[in-house]
Formats: structure tokens, sequence, C-alpha cells
């Protein structure tokens, strides 16, 4: 074996090595006084010294900052001085670099490699006791989920047995309930009911069923594929709410029937038209199991397989924007309460930030949306939303249809052990034993396989190669082509699947989650062209069956019939999921202080709370820029680094036609009532497409609803309550859902005691702009510009940021009167076309006192303001009520002098008043309705306090 | 003369390669691109056009190091035909993974004459990848063509890898053409405004021709307005500080 370890030269220091330094004091260990890490390759295979020195010079060393010590060896890493650890991926994980490696090494015209595996060293020095250098390697170096430390006798070779083949049947012919339900339990997350059905079907066709046809079942009719739970028939009090999607989010749209939505609930994402001649489609998603038990995998492959969905929509659309949301638990959360087998929140957060930022800037694809929020429930269960925004020439915006003899053709990624199981993980509570029987869920993503697959796909969407395009998502090979042939039927030769390494079976090649695939419905006379421009985009692209009439799904491998089902048992025969919802409002403590005199530290407090400072240091990792589309960044104002309140992009550069991306989410609401914050999210991203001078005359909606336990009554009765504010919000908006997702099951145990994640639902919204150069940010602009507030404030502090602040959650949970709110927003719209308007900041988090500030930190600017002139909507006699009340559907608009009466007379049909003034003192003043000061802050400090907490 | 065109050449990984060829045409050259499978395989010709651009990315994944992998395949496949390209007078743009590949490539600087590389872009001081706008100020004692008449600037940057490190006797042939600064010209200005931690603030090169040029920072990321970071407060002007870049190699081009 070929041994080269590669570390930077003295004098160049290694940033991952000051990182790691960094992350080693957050966990109180201060004695460690130097780190080196080195890149560590061992290379198998007949090379001379001459190859092994060609690849260290040419490929795997930078000469000017690095060194390296290459050495034929039995694989015993050498001793050194101080404390030496070297972690490497267990057999099996995806290791990007090895293909990447094993590529260049072909370049140099060295072809008797066999094997490549990557690690690292590391080596600390310092006076360490055993214990803290144990807990650094667990804590920080290294995730047994998919790496292990390597000891001896090293690197163990992997996967490398051959399968012998054997069909394999399951008895359920005559077996009891008992047996049934422990068939069902194990592994396949089926119930009693379920497996009932399965024995029956197979009963009935006088034979048992093959390990593949049960774990083909057990994809299809599992909720993550199968969204059993919104199609079920719920019992909520008197009422019976027969298929939920339907009844609600759906139900909206079809009453809309808006004719610029061209493909909605029915494909991978969601279609409207943009101008004419493309459409805009979106979709996000979750990975939350995944991403709980390997932060950097799960968040990659989340990311990875988002982009797909979009592409795997219509005949295939350009992914041209992501959008990313986080739920963690605090980053200070004490180690010493966090559950055994749970991942710190700050790994996790740390974790899942580069996996998005790696893959999605890998992929040449702006990250510029967003959200982090932070709550000591989600640190069992971190939820992780992905979105991706795409587009496609209209016309080929509807879901294909392959004929009968077009060839299923595998395009992108290899097959490998990797995530078999995960929609079935996805559909069942987190335990702590989750990581341990997990591990094979767990993916790696591979971006450059995936960016290779796009590049080849949009060029044989363009030439009319194929008929028919999906993903290969959660359940494989399985769920892909097990939807797609439900009209017509297929045969799938398995052992034409190109295989990472040998040794799957055909049941494991069927159910594999690999990443970075997807299938292709292609005329036979099209094939061998689909294939050679596969191979000049050097992608790799395999026939692996056809498309039939019989309407069965028939797998084979090696010539011998495997799986034989019907499409309409596969599809049609899961028995309708009936449920109990129960819905209570509980109720929390009323506070009961006074109001402060001063309310600075109060304001303070909030800015620098983790949930509202600022995320820069995550924005500035992703590339938000590629592509050239950016009109409207997530950072803005005089120095860049204010938080804009939507995102805008132009997808076809050189036209002034944009796509407006927002989010609204904020789960404390739901502690109080899930309605409202549905309402609350629904006007929240709506709010931000105006303020950024959008308008809801074009405006599709996506939900995202991660939940508990569906099963439990009170999880589902606030699940019902959640979907039905989407309906009600959605038709007063006019603003019509397209797509959505449910994540259920978000709940974990510790030491026996369940621990169900806020009722956390995401609403995302993009919004059509005609002309970008309309667009308005946040920052205070100018010195004697007046300050506005639109819409009324209520006393509306429940589930607010001052209440927690002081301890409580409160009852008084922000409403939305949308009639009135679409008003207030046409309005402003109305407005900003005529350029009306200098800077608008949606009230959000916070309220007027956090909007104020954060318009005027980010603009330099002051800001003076009277919560005298506040048009309240109820009587409210307190100043830190009126200062920080969460209601929606309000705005702080800036507007120039010389625009005051056009703007008054836009904004006539609704509530609005001048409140204050932009200043050149550098401060925020805010008087009480006592005429009292309460606020005085520099803007500097404001901004400090905003900053701090996360400058990492 | 005829329209200039500019091959935008394309790897597996690649992907500012759109922008960039919109960048190109808006300028008036004609754009086209071009993946490094059709140069080698000789179904596309170096010789049909008369600016080569090697846009930004993360080429095979940056893995290893960035554009460590493709540079070595221009080097070994297509090395010969891009030194006959260059010798007979034609233009070479990198930008971002672009200059990382064309520094591993010595396409610029060249190799020493024991084929070690004298220059080299190390990972960014900061231990981060950092997407953010940086002023630059291009040097008006360089010959390079792309940034002749420039002055200060305001582009992107988004990498990882930037640092620009180098052997002192890599000035003998190669010049440095444009350097992080602050916002009136200011050379000497530590991070933010060096995003990276470059020796001189070094933001981008070029040979003693001025005809081969590579930079960090991406200037088809602004060539209108509407990119700009703060347009909404400053106003909209017509065009991008990257534009001129993309005008001068165009109009040498048509020049020449």
């Amino acid at each position: 074996m070929l041994r080269i370890e590669v570390w930077n030269k003295p004098g160049f220091p290694d940033p991952r090595a000051e990182g790691l330094k960094k992350d080693i004091s957050d966990l109180g260990i201060s004695s460690i006084e130097h780190i080196d890490i080195s890149n560590v390759y061992s290379l198998t295979g007949d090379l001379s010294q001459d190859d092994a020195d060609r690849i260290c010079k040419e490929v795997l060393v930078d000469p000017i900052v690095q060194d390296y010590r290459s050495e034929m060896t039995t694989g015993t890493p050498k001793r050194v001085n101080g404390f030496s650890v070297e972690v490497a991926y267990n057999p099996g994980v995806m290791d990007p670099i090895e293909f990447s490696l094993k590529k260049a090494i072909t370049d140099l015209g060295i072809d008797n490699v066999n094997t490549i595996k990557t690690g690292n060293k590391y080596v600390l020095r310092g006076n360490v006791s055993e214990d803290n250098l144990q807990s650094i390697v667990n804590k920080l170096l290294l995730n047994p989920v998919i790496q292990h430390v390597v000891t001896s006798e090293e690197h163990r070779d992997a996967d490398a047995h051959d399968c012998e083949f054997e069909l394999t049947t399951v008895d359920l012919i005559g077996i009891s309930d008992d047996e049934l339900e422990s068939i069902g339990s194990h592994k396949l997350s089926l119930n009693l009911e379920e497996m009932k059905r399965i024995q029956q079907f197979f009963t009935s066709i006088g034979r048992n069923p093959t390990d593949a046809e049960l774990e083909t079942l057990a994809q299809t009719w599992s909720e993550h594929c199968g969204h059993k739970t919104f199609k079920g028939k719920i019992t909520l009090g008197d009422t019976v709410v027969d298929n939920l999607l339907k009844s609600t989010i759906a139900k909206a749209t079809k009453e809309l029937d808006k004719p610029w939505c061209l493909s909605v609930f029915v494909d991978n994402a969601g279609v409207i038209d943009f101008d004419g001649e493309y459409a805009l489609c979106f979709k996000v998603e979750t990975h939350n199991h995944p991403s709980a038990i390997e932060p950097y995998g799960g968040a990659s492959t989340g990311i990875g397989g988002v982009i797909r969905d979009p592409l795997g929509t219509g005949l295939g659309a350009k992914p041209i924007l992501n959008t990313d949301v986080f739920c963690f638990g605090t980053p200070d959360y004490p180690h010493e309460k966090l559950p055994s087998g749970t991942l710190h929140p700050r790994r996790i957060f740390k974790g899942v930030r580069a996996g998005v930022a790696d893959y999605g800037n890998r992929m040449g694809i702006p990250t510029s949306n967003g959200a982090i929020l932070f709550d000591d429930r989600y640190v069992g269960n971190p939820l992780v939303y992905c979105g991706t925004l795409g587009i496609m020439p209209s016309n080929i915006a509807k879901a294909g249809q392959q004929k009968p003899g077009d060839k299923v053709v595998l395009l992108g990624g290899k097959t490998g052990r990797d995530g078999i199981h995960g929609v079935t993980f996805a559909s069942v509570d987190l335990t702590q034993e989750s990581e341990d029987t997990s591990a094979s869920s767990v993916q790696i993503g591979n971006p450059i396989t995936e960016k290779k697959m796009l590049d080849a796909i949009l060029k044989a969407r363009d030439q009319g190669l194929f008929r028919r395009i999906t993903d290969c998502g959660g359940g494989g090979l399985s769920s892909a082509i097990g939807e797609m042939a439900e009209e017509t039927g297929v045969k799938v030769y398995l052992e034409q699947v190109p295989l990472k390494y040998s040794g799957l079976s055909y049941t494991e090649i069927w159910i594999s989650e690999a990443q970075e695939r997807m299938i292709v419905a292609v005329p036979p006379e099209y094939v061998q062209q689909l294939l050679d421009l596969c191979e000049a985009e050097n992608t790799e692209s395999t026939v692996i069956g056809e498309f039939t009439d019989t309407k069965r799904l028939e797998l084979f491998y090696d010539g011998q019939q495997v799986c034989d089902l019907e499409m309409d048992f596969l599809h049609n025969g899961t028995p309708q999921v009936k449920r109990e919802a129960i819905w209570e409002q509980p109720q929390h403590p009323e506070p009961d202080f006074d109001s402060p005199e001063n309310l600075t530290n109060d304001l303070l407090n909030i800015l620098g709370s983790w949930n509202v400072c600022s995320k820069e240091w995550v924005i500035r990792q992703y590339d938000h820029e590629v592509q050239g589309g950016s009109v409207l960044k997530p950072l803005v104002g005089v120095n860049e680094d204010g938080p804009g309140d939507a995102t805008i992009v132009t997808p076809r550069l050189g036209s002034k036609k944009g796509a407006i991306v927002s989010n609204g989410v904020n789960p404390k609401y739901g502690d109080i009532d899930p309605y409202w914050m549905a309402a609350s999210a629904i006007d929240e991203a709506l709010r931000q497409i105006i303020a950024v001078g959008g308008s809801l005359e074009r405006v599709a909606l996506l939900d995202n609803f991660s939940w508990g336990n569906p099963t439990k009554p009170d999880r589902l009765g606030a699940l019902v309550r959640a979907a039905q504010a989407c309906h009600d919000l959605s038709l007063s908006y006019g603003a019509p859902f397209i797509s959505g997702k449910d994540s259920l099951f978000n709940e974990y145990e510790v030491e026996g005691e369940t621990i169900c994640i806020p009722h956390t639902l995401l609403i995302s919204a993009v919004a059509v702009m005609q002309d970008v150069s309309k667009a308005v940010s946040m920052d205070a602009k100018k010195e004697g510009d007046l300050i506005y507030i639109v819409g009324l404030t209520y006393n509306e502090l429940g589930g607010s940021h001052y209440y927690s602040n002081h301890g409580f959650i409160g009852n008084t949970v922000p409403k939305v009167d949308a009639v009135k709110s679409k008003k207030a927003m046409d309005a402003l719209s109305s407005a900003t076309q005529q350029g009306l308007i200098a800077a608008c900041h949606d009230c959000s988090e916070g309220g007027i006192g956090v909007a104020a500030a954060e318009m005027a930190f980010a603009g330099n600017l002051g800001i003076s303001i009277k919560l005298d002139f506040v048009p309240l909507g109820e009587k409210i006699d307190r100043n830190d009520y009126i200062l920080f009340s969460e209601s929606n559907s309000r705005f702080l608009v800036e507007v120039k002098p010389e625009n005051k009466d056009a703007f008054e007379k836009a904004m006539d049909v609704t509530d609005f008043a001048i409140i204050g003034e932009v200043t050149g003192s550098g401060t925020l003043t805010v008087s009480g309705i006592d005429n009292r000061q309460v606020i005085w802050a520099t803007v500097e400090e404001l901004k400090e306090a905003w900053q701090k907490p996360l400058r990492w | 003369m005829a329209t200039p065109k500019a091959l935008i050449l394309r790897a597996p990984g690649t992907n500012c390669d759109e922008e960039t060829g919109f960048a190109f045409e808006l300028a008036g050259a004609q754009a086209e691109l071009v993946h490094i499978n059709e140069l080698v395989s000789g179904r596309k010709a170096l010789a049909d056009y008369q600016i080569l651009v090697i846009p930004g990315g993360f080429t095979y994944g940056d893995d290893i190091s960035a554009g460590r992998i493709l540079a070595n395949e221009v080097r070994l496949k297509i090395g010969s035909r891009v030194r006959e390209f260059t010798d007979q007078g034609n233009l070479v743009l990198g930008i971002c993974n672009g200059l990382q590949v064309m520094v591993k490539a010595g396409i610029l600087p060249p190799l020493s004459s024991d084929g070690t590389q004298e220059l080299t872009l190390a990972p960014n001081d900061s231990g981060k990848f950092e997407c953010r706008w940086s002023y630059l100020r291009a040097n008006e004692s360089s010959p390079c063509v792309f940034t002749s008449g420039m002055g200060i600037m305001y582009l992107p940057v988004a990498h990882g890898e930037g640092k620009v490190v180098a052997n002192p006797k890599v000035w003998d042939h190669t010049s440095i053409a444009v350097q992080y600064c602050d916002e009136v010209g200011n050379i000497e200005e530590g991070y933010p405004h060096n995003p990276n931690g470059s020796e001189q603030n070094i933001a981008g090169i070029c040979d003693k021709s001025g005809r081969i040029f590579a930079l960090m920072p991406h200037p088809e990321r602004h060539v209108i307005g509407t990119q700009h970071p703060r347009w909404t407060r400053e106003g909209l002007k017509e065009s991008g500080d990257g534009l001129q870049m993309f005008i001068n190699a165009v109009n040498w081009v048509k020049s020449t």
C-alpha cells in the first residue's frame, strides 16, 4: 500500500486547524497549544516509486504551501510526538475525493490503482487529559455513523464480496396477527392493518411475497411517500375531515383556479407561468432525521435531493435559487444536559451549514434566502428545510407520459448500500438508538455527480430525447420507477444497475437511496443519442428496463423474476388511515410584570437573541451571486450587512422580470394556536414580498409541515388547525398553494420521556415581479425622510420575543385580518410601483422596535419615532407592548418628504400614520405614549448586539 | 472585422459559464460554451476562437485542491494546443476557478524549468468560503489588456481558496494586474477588503504581454446595474463595473 501524508509547511497555518482550535475552546478545553492536520491517502495497486512521486507532485501536493511524505507501508501509522488520531470513512460510505482522485491519476496515464481511501490525521499538542482528548475526538473529529478511528491494519478494505443470488420469500400466508405485526414493525414500518391487507392480497393470488415485493409495498405505503395522514380520515370533534390535503390546502388552489398555475400538486414541484415563455418551478423538502445523526451528509443530501425535484418536474427545470431554513437547539445548550446519542446543537448547526453550502456552491445555485430558528425542543430532532426554485420553458411544464416500449434509463450516480430504508426511517420517531440502527440510512452527497447529470439532462431535454423524467429520492428506484410506471407497467433488470461495489442483493439495489440519480423514459430511437450525450458530459447512463402495457411491476435479476405486483394494488391497495384528533387551546400564564421605564435593554436583548441576531456568518459562506441574477441580496444596506426581507433574482439575464422568494415561519405562535401560527407565517411571507416592491398579483405558496407523531390526537388536532388556516388565508390573499410536503414523527425519546418538536410550518412564497428596477431595500436611506407605519398594532404579544425575554409565552397570539391586510399590501405595491417608497421593512419578531433598529443600522442613520402616533387596533396603555407587539400585516416605510402627499393618497384605503423620521444623529430614539424617552441607543451598539452572537 | 469569438470552457463542475457568456455577448462578442471533451476529441478547435475563457465553478468538485484536476487535464491533454493559441497572440481569461486552473496548469504563470508551480492560491486566511463584494484597483503599470484604463471597480468574490502566495521570482515574468483595495483605492487594506489574505492584496495577475489574465473576483457578476449590492440606495447605473473588462477584450481583438 502507498501511504501519502500531506500537510502545510511552517509559515502557512492551516485554517482548518485554527477552526478546530476554536471549536475545542468552545468545549471548554483551553490547554491545546498546537494542532497539525494532514490529509492522508492510501492507495493500493501495482505502483512504482515513479508513479508515487508523480501522484504526489502533480496531483496531491501544492509545492508552495504544502509538504508531504509518501511511503510504501503495511499500514500502521507512525508514532508522533503529541496525541495523534487518524479518522477515515467507514466502509461503504461515499467518499467524493476517492472518485475525483481516481480520475486525476488516470489522467496522468497511471491506470493500475486499485483502491483509494482518504482520511485526516490530527496531531494535538498541549497538556490535555485523556478524558478531554476522548471528548475532542468524539465531539469534534469523528462521527461514528460514517467515520472511524484508524488503528492499525487499516484502511479497512470495504465491501468487496460477491452476492450469491438467492430468491427470498417471506411467509405471510396463514401466519398470526402477532407474527404479522412483528414483521411489519421490523424495518418495514407497516402497521397491522396494512400487513393484513398484504396478507390478504397474497393469499388471494396463492403465493407468498418476495422480500422485494414487501419492501416495495412498505416504501410506497410509507408516511414519507404515501402521506397517509394527509390523505386519511380524521375525526376532530364533530367533524370528519376526509383527506386533509384535498379538503383544505389543495381545495383553496382549486377554488382560486388561477390560469397561471401550470402544474400543481401532481409533479415533483409546483409550476407557475413566469413570462409566457418560461415557467417557474418551486419545491421545498425536509431532511430532518438524517441531519440529526449525520448533519453534513444529511443536509447535503437534503439540498441535493430537492435540486432534483425541479429537475424532475415537467420535462426538467434548471435550478436557479436555493432557500434553506434550519431549526436547531440553542448553540449554548449545556453539554451535560445533552441526551445520549444526540449531537450538540452547535455541531449540528455547523455540519448542516457546511453540508448545504458545499453542495449548493458546487452546484452553482445561489443560496439567497432562508432562516435559522432556535428552540431547545429541536435538540434531539433538528429540522432542515431545503428548497429549490427552477425555470423551464412553459410548454414542458406538465409531467410527461411514457409509452409502452420506451426504455427506462438510469442517469447519474452509481448505486451502493447508502440510504437503505431512509423513507421508513423518516416515518417513525427518533430514539436514542437511532444513531446505531439507522447508520445505513445515512448518505453522503457528491455534488459534482449531480452537476454533470444536471448539465446532461438539460441538454437532452432541449434535444427532446426523453418523454418523462423523475428523480430517485426517498425509496430509490422503487419509488421512482414504481410511481412513474403506475399508468403503464414496467420491467426492470436489476443486474443492469451500475454499482459502486459488488455484493448488493437485488432488493438492496431496488430500494437503495443512493444519491444523484434520475430516471428518464426514452423512446427506443433516441436511446443511443442519449447515451452518447451523457458520455460527452461525463455522466453515467444505463438502460435498465422498459415500460410495458401490463400495469404490472416486474423486476428481474439475472433472468429470474423477483417481483411481480399489480400496479393497482401497489398504489391503491393501502387502506385509508383513520385517525382521531383533538384540539384544545393551551392556557399559558399571563405576564404579570410592569412595563420597564427604559426599554433599551429589552431591545438589545431581542436583537441579540439567537432567533433575531445576524446570520451573516452563514450567508457569506453561501455563494448567493452565482448565475448573475441577484437583484436584491440577502444582506443589504450601506455596509451590505443589514437583514433584507426577501430576495429577488432575474432568472433570464438581460430581462427586467424577476422572481421574489421569501419565507414565513414562527413556531412560537404554534405553542398557543397553530391556526394563527399558520396564518402568521403566510402573512409574513407575503409581507416580505410586498416590502421589497412585489405585489400579490402572482404569488404562489408552498407548505412544509414538520410535526410530531400524527397518531397522537393532540398533534393531529394542531395539524388540522394549521391546514385550515392555510386554506382560509390562501383564499383571502388569492395566493394558491402549488406544492408542499409533510414530515411527521418529529419526536424523540429521552430517558423514557417523549419530546415533541414545536409544530413548525414553513411557508415559502415565490412571486413574479414585472420590473425589478422598482425594487426597494429595507435600509434607511436619507436624513429627513419620514417614517410611516402601515397597519394596526394590537395587544398581541403571545409567543413574542418580548414575552419570551421575560420568561412568558402568554396567550394573545397575533392574528391576521386578511381582507384588511390585502388592501394594505395592494396599496403599498402601488406606492412602490410609483416610486414613492425609499425603504420598507416588515414588522415581525420584535415588532416595531426591532424593525426600526434594523432599518437604522442597515442604513447607518438615526431614526426617531413616537409611540404616541402608532395607530392601535385596541387600547394599549403600555410602551413596551406597543413597541414589541408582533401584530401581523405591518410595515415601516420610509418616504421622502416630497412624496408625502402622493404616498398618503396611495395609502388612503388603509390604516397608516407618520410615526417619526430618519435622523442624522446616529441613534435610535423612541419616545413613549407619555412622551418620555424609552429607547436611546446608538446604531453601533444596536448593530453590535445584533451581530455579536453569531460572529463565529 | 468579424465579431470576436470567445470560447467559454466547460468541464464537470463549471458553473459560471452562462453568465460569463452573457457578459461577452453584452460586450459584443459571440460566446460559445464548449466542453473540454470537445476540445480533447478535436470536435472543436481553439483556432476558431480569439478568446479562451476558463470560467468559475468547482471543477471536479475542487476535490484535492481547487482547480487541480482540470488543471492537469488541460496541461496533459490540450496543453500544447493552448500554448499554440497563446503564442498566436490570442487572449486568455481565467475567472476564480479559472485562475486556480491556470495557475496549476502552468498557463499563468508558467511552471519553472523543473516543472514546479511558482504561485498558488491557498485557502483563505479566514478559513471560510467568502461571498462578498470587494473594491479592486487596476494596476496602471500592468500591461493587462483586460483592465486597461479601468481604475477602481467593485466586484464580488466567492471562493474558499483565493490567497495568492508566490515565489518572488515569479514577478520577473508575471505582472500584478488587479489588487484589493478600499473604496478610494488604498491597496494596503486588510480583511475584509482583502477577503483572503493574498500577499500584496493581489486579486489578479497577467503575463508580460497582458493578453493572458486571470483573477479571483467575478467581473461577469457585475455587468448590469441591478447586480450592484447597493443600487437600491445609490441609484441604478446603466452597466456594472465588470463590463469594461469584456469590452476591452473585444475591442482589443477587433483592433488587431
